[in-house]
């Protein structure tokens, strides 16, 4: 390839990454700065708004509640999103296409569609908003998440091997518990991580199936209304920290299986077809 | 191949999830944005087109979709712009860095959306770093006041925020072309920058009409960004909605607004299905 | 042939008579550490097939992607008549390759693929028209003009490959391995196809194979490549009468390798000895099973230029015109006979060979 064009290729990418990371990076370096969140040059090194926020008991609570919703919709949406991926890989019923897309479809549609019906529905049948519309809401919107992962391991499964099982004397059920889970393993861990770190930061959703209790982006939202303070860029270093560990343990999980394939994958992710 | 009692156990719990979480929800909508609201705040089921003759009819409503529409096209343009190039250095150019590269490039797009929106408010405002910046640097004397809440600000968060899903979906289509069909192509003497433009590129197309439908669909519906960032003359389409969920309190007037959004995304994303259907060649 | 020919005459070549189109000088690569190809030099005359024929990792993919430009050398130079190939862009090199798996382009119809170098040159509509036009009918795919690759056979995307690289009439074409996906049968007719092509439009064809059989049936020449070096560059005929070394010998057809010593003009394997024309020293032979006889006459003792001996026989293959024995020698000594066919109430043998028909070969040891 030519010299030219990849140079100029590298500058831009150097370009993008930057423009990718410099907010973050200008985050970081402010949740120590003694002088706020503005103002240039940062001057006054200090750990004081860390300090603020380990002694901010409504952030915690809100982390607290945060794990909660994330755990409990981690396990409805693979509960749901496992046997839906199975069903689409290996049932044929009518209506399968559209299953198919009504399963996918709150990946790609905007949030505030699909938390606006819900708080709709529970208005409507008189559930009090609470943690639980919170779960049921992140629950439903990450399904898709959870089935197309799955999905994307199945297609990988060697059918052979589920055969081999049957053959050797094994029932529909056990071939399901001793074979094709086990394979699977992967594919529903990676998935577990993803819903895990898309429910701590879920707030479309949840802005309207809201009760009293708040999570962390709805409790950081509630202060950003009121001002900005850099205990808020501090709490922000901390999530980023997670987000970090989180997508690269995720990636690491998949790194055997190629690259193209996990971006194609993740693309599947959003494609509702 | 397998029972019935598996073959059950597998479509109908999902089935019902839906059924009742995603069907009904997206039903009431529908009958949501027929009726009406009283003056004493009741939801009144009478049924008629009022909501949607304010919807053509009061202005605001049509400016903020066109409005909101122009702000999304923008983020999806810039989107792939960056996007794009960004692709193709780490298919074709980045060698054995590629797995990094990639690492790199998602990382962002995991890290909350709250926190990078808050980042861009604490670097565009008028103390903020960029201005108080260039105030140092004497680039400037006074903070520029189009630089936070403003559709500017809108549109530069978004595309920080869309840039990496614009990214993955030509990154993977780019990945799928063989190479040999590269070297076909200079064998048969196309320089690199023909063999782009004629293989590359027409063989990437559907990577790129994902990416960006995603970006213009996501950015359509985002609210967020506008309330941090866009101040009154970015106020989008969804900001409307939430206000009367919420304050303005017309929960029909909301539900009709929603229901056209909805019905928005639906034909885009059919037609930008059926485009790379067309321009898939596998 | 003496056994005791030095490195230097590693990869000589039978001079051919037409004229040199590529000159190909002391080229060598490697990938990080591992060498691929030590030292290749070669010529290829204007007009010839020529098979570069090898086993997996012995360079000869790599020897050709060089030669189109898509890997450069590390060190050495190509030279088409007499201008530097290896600085060239492939782009810009007037040579053709046929891929492996045909890399047709999927997105364009099968006349477009057929006339994409043309359009990249810039040639004028009409010409376009007639040349691939005529390009279809030299490969008879006429009929599938406005089809898409993903529609058609792997026998027709081959052809439309081989349509694609001459429709620009290089002056040498390439072919990776391009039989190697077909089925027996497919490939056998295509071997038949594509020599005749070959002659027709006169232009050098430059052939990787893995398969020997598909080399001898198609190639004016044969270069045979070993982990990286030249054993031997000579016509299918040559090449099986007389090969250099012990490989040579094994990897084309069958042969037996006698191991012995030559001393006072006596050459001594095992058991067997005929006088010969050498220095003293070890000394290796290729005899084929052909060339192994069953004589009639058990009177026994050496015959006119024959060398005569006993053996039993240890196990048959009938392959239907022939025969293919295992025997063994008194000392042990296994060998393979092919005989027309054999009394099966019969093991013990009287076999014979002619002196000139034990070939002596240079031994090939293990390379690093």
């Amino acid at each position: 390839m030519s010299r030219d064009s990849s140079r100029w290729l590298s500058w831009h990418t150097v370009v993008v990454f930057g423009f990718l990371y410099l907010p973050i990076v200008t985050l970081i370096i402010y949740s120590f700065n003694g002088s706020g969140v503005g103002g240039f040059p940062p001057r006054n090194l200090t750990l004081d708004w860390y300090r603020m926020l380990f002694a901010d008991d409504a952030i915690w609570t809100s982390v607290l509640n945060s794990v909660l919703v994330a755990f409990a919709a981690m396990a409805i949406s693979l509960a749901f999103g496992i046997p839906a991926a199975l069903a689409l890989d290996r049932a044929n019923f009518p209506g399968k296409v559209l299953f198919r897309r009504l399963v996918l479809l709150p990946l790609i549609l905007p949030g505030i569609i699909t938390g606006l019906s819900l708080s709709i529905l529970f208005h409507d049948t008189g559930v009090k908003l609470s943690k639980l519309t919170i779960i049921l809401g992140h629950g439903t919107a990450l399904i898709s998440v959870a089935s197309t992962e799955v999905f994307a391991g199945l297609q990988k499964l060697d059918r052979a091997q589920e055969e081999a099982s049957l053959d050797l004397g094994a029932s529909y059920w056990q071939t399901f518990w001793r074979v094709t889970i086990p394979n699977l393993r992967l594919s529903i861990i990676g998935a577990a991580l993803l819903i895990f770190t898309l429910s701590m930061d879920e707030i479309a959703v949840s802005f309207f199936l809201i009760g009293r209790d708040n999570t962390l982006p709805l409790e950081i939202w509630g202060r950003l209304r009121r001002g900005i303070t850099p205990e808020i860029n501090a709490i922000s270093t901390i999530i980023f920290l997670f987000s970090l560990i989180a997508i690269v343990t995720w990636y690491r999980l998949r790194t055997g299986e190629g690259k193209a394939e996990i971006a194609a994958e993740v693309v599947e992710a959003g494609q509702p077809s | 191949m397998f029972s019935r009692a598996y073959r059950a156990a597998i479509t109908v719990p999902p089935l019902l999830w839906i059924a009742v979480f995603l069907v009904v929800p997206y039903a009431l909508l529908f009958c949501y944005s027929f009726w009406s609201v009283s003056s004493s705040q009741v939801i009144v089921h009478s049924w008629s087109l009022d909501n949607y003759r304010e919807l053509l009819h009061v202005h605001v409503y049509l400016q903020t979709l066109f409005r909101s529409m122009w702000i999304a096209a923008r983020v999806t343009i810039f989107s792939l712009l960056l996007g794009y190039p960004l692709a193709y250095f780490l298919s074709f150019y980045a060698g054995d860095r590629k797995d990094l590269f990639y690492q790199l490039v998602i990382i962002p797009l995991w890290v909350s959306y709250l926190v990078r929106a808050y980042a861009w408010k604490t670097i565009l405002g008028s103390d903020g770093v960029l201005n108080t910046l260039l105030q140092y640097v004497h680039l400037t004397k006074h903070p520029l006041e189009f630089l936070l809440y403003s559709p500017f600000a809108v549109v530069l968060t978004l595309t920080h925020i869309y840039t990496p899903f614009a990214f993955l979906p030509i990154y993977a289509s780019l990945e799928h072309i063989p190479r040999n069909l590269v070297e076909a192509s200079h064998d048969l003497g196309a320089s690199p920058m023909q063999t782009f433009w004629r293989v590359i590129f027409p063989l990437s197309i559907p990577g790129v009409l994902a990416g960006a439908t995603f970006a213009f669909v996501l950015s359509l519906g985002d609210f967020l960004a506008p309330l941090l960032l866009g101040g009154p003359s970015g106020l989008m389409i969804s900001n409307i909605v939430v206000s009367l969920f919420g304050a303005a309190y017309d929960w029909p007037l909301g539900a009709a607004i929603s229901l056209c959004m909805l019905l928005l995304v639906l034909a885009l994303l059919f037609l930008s299905e059926n485009l790379e259907k067309r321009w898939s060649f596998r | 042939m003496s056994t005791m020919t030095s490195q230097s005459e590693a990869g000589r070549e039978t001079p051919g008579t037409a004229r040199s189109l590529l000159a190909i000088h002391n080229v060598a690569k490697s990938f990080g550490k591992n060498p691929v190809l030590r030292d290749i030099s070669l010529e290829i005359a204007q007009g010839e097939f020529l098979t570069i024929l090898g086993e997996s990792g012995s360079g000869k993919t790599t020897l050709l992607r060089i030669i189109a430009g898509f890997e450069s050398a590390d060190s050495g130079e190509i030279l088409m008549e007499g201008e530097r190939l290896d600085l060239q862009p492939p782009y810009r090199r007037q040579v053709n390759t046929v891929f492996q798996h045909y890399a047709l382009f999927p997105h364009l119809t099968v006349e477009e693929n057929v006339g994409y170098g043309l359009r990249v040159a810039k040639r004028p509509k009409e010409e376009i028209a007639t040349r691939v036009d005529q390009a279809l009918a030299m490969v008879k795919m006429s009929a599938f003009a406005k089809s898409k690759p993903a529609k058609i056979s792997g026998g027709q995307q081959q052809r439309i490959a081989l349509a694609r690289a001459l429709v620009n009439r290089p002056r040498l074409l390439l072919l990776d391995e391009p039989l190697s996906a077909l089925d027996a049968n497919l490939r056998r007719q295509m071997q038949v196809e594509l020599k005749s092509l070959q002659r027709e439009v006169g232009i050098a064809f430059v052939f990787v194979t893995h398969d020997q059989e598909e080399a001898m049936v198609m190639s004016d020449r044969i270069a045979l490549l070993r982990m990286g070096e030249l054993e031997q560059v000579a016509s299918p005929r040559e090449i099986y009468s007389r090969p250099a070394t012990a490989y040579t010998a094994q990897f084309i057809g069958h042969t037996n390798l006698l191991k012995g010593e030559v001393r006072a003009g006596v050459a001594r394997c095992g058991s067997l000895d005929w006088p010969v024309a050498l220095p003293d020293g070890p000394v290796l032979y290729s005899l084929r099973p052909e060339n192994l006889r069953v004589t009639k006459s058990m009177a026994g003792g050496p015959g006119v230029n024959v060398v005569r001996f006993r053996a039993r026989i240890r196990h048959r293959a009938f392959h239907g015109s022939t025969e293919l024995l295992q025997v063994e020698c008194v000392d042990g000594l296994k060998l393979s006979v092919r005989t027309a066919g054999s009394d099966p109430r019969q093991d013990d043998l009287e076999l014979e060979f002619s002196p000139e028909d034990a070939i002596p070969v240079r031994p090939s040891e293990e390379r690093a």
